[in-house]
């Protein structure tokens, strides 16, 4: 089997609102270790494990880790991010609802590593059963000193409070979802400062996704060196993939690195659905790639996967058969973020409309070689001078397709006139 | 100093310098649209995008410092397409009809394309007219020549701390919009026109009221009269082409008469006249234990401020009116009569560095003889430049003029009213030698000059100590009047103007103002003092004869009809 349930090994085991049950199955053992350990040598645990952030773009954990180490302030926050709100993702959710005591410890321990103060969750706004198991799980954990002050016994406090969004997409962005817990409309902000520097409330911030707070127990435990045999040498550990679409088996699934993309679609997800032929899959969500069927054999690796130029490690798998042009799933996709862009910067607000234009000439068989060159440049503009992810990543489909089925959008053109 | 190169330059330049700024040093120009020097950086328009060697994408030199070793280009063929794509995208959701914009030829975007060399957008128009804001006397607000810099919303936020304008909405339907996409008279918007200011575009001006000037100068039976704020004479010269600085005085009186104006005069005549009831008012409330600290009334910015937010307070404020609309009430009693002409056939044009001034005009305290308001017009120097452009007047080579009289002799106490401080600095002048019965020896108060933001001084008033406060922008008058709403205030007298730098830097001056068009303009006007012949109000001798022909005594019941006003707490305007 290429499973390896590491961090969803709970997960349908354990009661997700028994804190009993969680501690019976080694939890909380990993903070009980970690408040008895020297927090320089357990950040040197995270570099040694070489874990990279599981949000999408892959940054390494212990530079942030580090950096917010190291700033002196009175308050220093760390932010859990439980947004989730790339199509085709739900893992967090899977985490949240299946296990959150795992989250919570993670988070507890990164606090204690960095001496950060106060905890947030940003849970996504429509993650109404989440949000409900991880109050819960948090008054719990409240209970047994897990949070709180002098947790366990020493002099470090610390505890975490839930905040939501109203369902908008760029409030997954760093500094949209600061702006958001702030109260403010989630709109990203000018880079540097970064978080870990001036994020929340204008003090040191930490963001992490959730399974990346949920790996922290894990190599906590069992110490970096033994985590980073997992995996490639480029992404350790294992990585939690959402197979949907056109797909038998939908749903989360835990791999190591390194399994390639048609074991995981033939063998965890059991193939195309109805025996039909696969045209297309999209990586990541709807800012990720669109790669054709002769490419699957492409690991799960985040070196590989930068060479669509695009951040795309979140986990999404999104299979798309022969039914589908690739016309109907970009002007989707484009609609998608021609309605969630902040309309804070030049390139993603005016851009995204002019890119919807541009396809549907495409998809009504309109379109003129002008169409395909500007859409081109458009989209690599876009991609180069946006100001936060979402613009950046929004043409991602766009520019992959280019490459990949530049044949269907010359049989799209109307004449070869430009 | 951090060494790198820009356009194969070598640039060395101090350490947390941007990209942008080591450029400029270096005379490399990289273009701009939301950037403005004195405000916070937002990067929103991506404009001033720029290449690092070695990075994938491309950043914006405007929020990027320098590094030690970076290689930068400033216009390889990948930036200039990006940019040239970025402005194709703002053009196509624009109202280009640019010769009907008041920014046409002074429109950043416009230069900006065609410093690209944009001629044929590749892509099509999404643009979608939106109902324009004519709401108010002062500004216009185009959403549909909007592009979403986010330069007001700074200015009105962090200089102003008035929080009028906001982002509203996403994606293109994004829109920057007072709260609720209301007009700005529904809102508390104090009309300081700072947001007019600094717009690269077209899509927040003042209220157009030149046609209406043209139209009475051009009426035969209306006798107009133009007065000159103290703030325009250093300011003006900018609109005509000339350096920030220039004195230009003497040239407005002439061509001022050459666009047809009856008579000239100068707002520094009543400016005069407020250092005498407002000196004499804060005696008053000193020696009756009235209530204080006084604040000055001249900035109809601040007035507005002060109705709408700080209501607790507003008889702490001077009840003495503007020297805009003193002279107003004066011209449509005392001059109407001495020249034996009826009110209604006298019109009356101030030329002021403000937009809040066309709204203080229209107040509906201010008219004299009912019915009739004492100004009928007010121009901002930007407007006043635009008549003389229309008239084709070539105003460099203009020869000067003095101001008519009466109204035309004044004083250098007068003339520093168009900078932050000046105000105070004339009121302590007369104030001093009226209560110590002595000649100030230095006239001087430099430590109530510059652009320091809130600004203090101690002076000896008949044996006791008093001390006074001056600030600039509403952001320091909001401190300096929570301490007098709180009781807290230290302060016998505050001068509160709401502009960066006082009326020099008002939001109806000429575009491109920063900080150092500001020290310019004020170093301009406190060389127009030093050069007067009587430098303190109470020794105009026309101010004086007007007290002995007309007004009788400062404070009197004329002076209480004619040149003070009253305040009240208003929700909006």
């Amino acid at each position: 089997m290429i499973e390896m349930k590491l961090i969803t090994r709970r997960c349908g085991v354990i009661n997700p609102l028994s804190i009993d049950d969680y501690v019976k199955a080694g939890g909380y053992k990993a903070l009980n270790k970690a408040v008895k350990t020297d927090t320089i040598k357990l950040i040197e645990e995270i570099d040694k494990s070489r874990i990279r952030g599981r949000g999408g773009a892959g940054f390494p954990v212990v530079v942030k880790i580090a950096s917010l180490a190291k700033e002196i302030n009175e308050e220093k926050y760390l932010i859990c991010n439980a947004d989730e709100g790339e199509p085709g993702n739900f893992k967090d959710r899977y985490l949240m609802e299946n296990d959150p005591h795992q989250i919570i410890e993670g988070m507890i321990i990164v606090a204690y590593m960095t001496r950060a103060t106060h905890g947030y969750i940003y849970i996504r706004g429509e993650y109404t059963h989440a949000q409900n198991v991880m109050h819960w799980a948090l008054d719990e954990a409240r209970k047994q000193n897990f949070l709180g002050k002098k947790i366990l016994g020493t002099d470090f406090n610390f505890d975490i409070e839930i905040r939501s969004g109203a369902g908008s997409y760029v409030c997954g962005e760093e500094f949209a979802l600061i702006e958001s817990i702030e109260g403010k409309p989630g709109r990203s902000r000018v880079k540097p400062p970064f978080p870990t520097q001036k994020g929340l409330f204008g003090k040191p911030t930490l963001i992490n996704n959730v399974e990346t707070f949920a790996n922290i127990p894990l190599i906590t435990s069992i110490g970096g060196e033994e985590f980073a045999k997992i995996g490639t040498k480029s992404s350790t550990g294992t990585k939690l993939i959402c197979l949907s679409g056109n797909v038998k088996n939908k749903g989360v699934f835990e791999v190591p690195f390194g399994v390639s993309l048609r074991d995981a679609i033939d063998k965890l997800g059991g193939g195309v659905a109805d025996g039909r032929k696969l045209k297309m899959v999209q990586l990541g969500g709807a800012c990720g790639p669109i790669i054709p069927e002769y490419m699957l054999d492409m690991l799960i690796d985040y070196d590989r996967f930068e060479e669509f130029d695009s951040k795309t490690g979140a986990g999404a798998i999104i299979v798309i058969d022969e039914r589908f042009s690739i016309f109907d799933i970009l002007t989707r996709v484009v609609r998608f973020f021609e309605h969630e862009s902040c309309g804070k910067c030049t390139p993603c607000r005016e851009g995204n409309q002019q890119l919807l234009k541009m396809l549907e000439k495409f998809q009504e068989n309109k379109a003129k070689v002008r169409d395909l060159v500007s859409l081109e440049s458009l989209a690599r503009v876009m991609h180069q001078t946006s100001l936060c992810g979402l613009g950046q990543t929004s043409p991602t489909a766009i520019i992959a397709s280019l490459r990949y089925f530049r044949d269907d959008y010359i049989d799209r053109l109307d004449s070869l006139e430009m | 100093m951090v060494n790198l190169k820009i356009n194969n330059i070598d640039v060395a330049v101090e350490e947390g310098t941007t990209i942008l700024n080591a450029a400029k040093e270096y005379n490399i120009k990289i273009p701009t649209l939301c950037y403005y020097p004195d405000l916070g950086i937002k990067s929103d328009c991506r404009i001033c995008t720029v290449e690092i060697e070695g990075q994938k994408g491309l950043v914006t030199s405007c929020s990027t410092a320098v590094r030690e070793g970076m290689v930068v280009r400033t216009n390889s063929p990948r930036v200039l397409n990006a940019r040239k794509t970025i402005t194709e995208l703002i053009l196509a959701n624009h109202d280009a009809n640019c010769t009907a914009c008041p920014k046409n030829l002074n429109c950043e975007l416009q230069s900006l394309a065609n410093k690209l060399g944009i001629d044929i957008n590749r892509f099509e128009s999404v643009y979608n007219p939106q109902p324009i804001d004519v709401n108010n006397p002062a500004l216009v607000r185009n959403p549909n020549r909007c592009i979403k810099c986010g330069r007001c919303i700074d200015v009105c936020k962090t200089v102003q701390g008035v929080n009028v304008l906001e982002m509203m909405g996403r994606s293109h339907s994004m829109t920057i919009t007072p709260a609720y996409g209301k007009p700005l008279n529904d809102l508390y918007c104090t009309f300081c026109g700072q947001c007019s200011s600094v717009c690269p575009v077209g899509a927040i001006t003042e209220k157009d009221d030149t046609d209406q000037v043209w139209k009475a100068i051009h009426q035969d039976d209306m006798h107009v009269i133009v007065q000159v704020a103290p703030a325009i004479r250093v300011s003006l010269g900018e609109e005509i082409g000339l350096e920030a600085g220039n004195i230009v005085t003497g040239k407005i009186v002439t061509a001022l008469k050459l666009l047809g104006f009856d008579e000239v005069f100068d707002t520094d005549f009543t400016a005069d006249l407020t250092i005498i009831e407002e000196g004499n008012e804060l005696l008053y409330r000193i020696k009756n234990n009235g209530v204080l600290p006084m604040m000055t009334s001249c900035c109809p910015g601040w007035i507005n401020f002060a109705e709408q937010h700080f209501p607790e307070i507003l008889d702490h404020l001077s009840s003495c009116k503007s020297p805009q609309q003193m002279f107003g009430a004066l011209a449509k009693t005392y001059y109407a009569k001495k020249l034996g002409i009826d009110p209604k056939n006298l019109f009356v044009v101030s030329i002021m560095p403000c937009t809040a001034k066309k709204y203080e005009a229209k107040r509906e305290e201010m008219q004299a003889n009912e019915g009739l308001y004492d100004v009928d017009a007010v121009l901002t120097t930007r407007e006043l430049g635009k008549m003389i452009r229309q008239m084709g007047i070539d105003f460099a080579s203009l020869p000067t003029t003095e101001f008519d009289s009466p109204f035309g002799i004044t004083t250098g106490a007068a003339a520093i009213f168009g900078a932050t401080g000046g105000v105070m600095e004339a009121a302590l002048r007369t104030v001093y030698e009226v209560v110590n019965q002595k000649p100030l020896e230095n006239l001087d108060f430099v430590s109530l000059r510059g652009l320091e933001g809130i600004k203090e001084a101690t002076v000896n008033l008949g044996g006791t100590d008093v001390k006074v406060a001056v600030c600039h922008t509403l952001s320091n008058a909001r401190i300096l009047a929570e301490q007098v709403k709180h009781g807290t205030s230290p302060y016998a007298f505050i001068e509160v103007m709401c502009c960066p730098g006082g009326c020099i830097g008002g939001g109806g001056q000429p575009y491109g103002t920063i900080s150092k068009t500001r020290s310019e303009r004020i170093d301009a006007i406190y060389k127009v003092d030093k050069d007067m012949p009587l430098r303190k109000s109470h020794d105009n001798p026309v101010v004086k004869s007007l007290y002995d022909e007309f007004l009788v005594e400062p404070l009197g019941e004329k002076s209480h009809h004619l040149l003070h006003t009253t305040y009240s707490q208003r929700d909006h305007n």
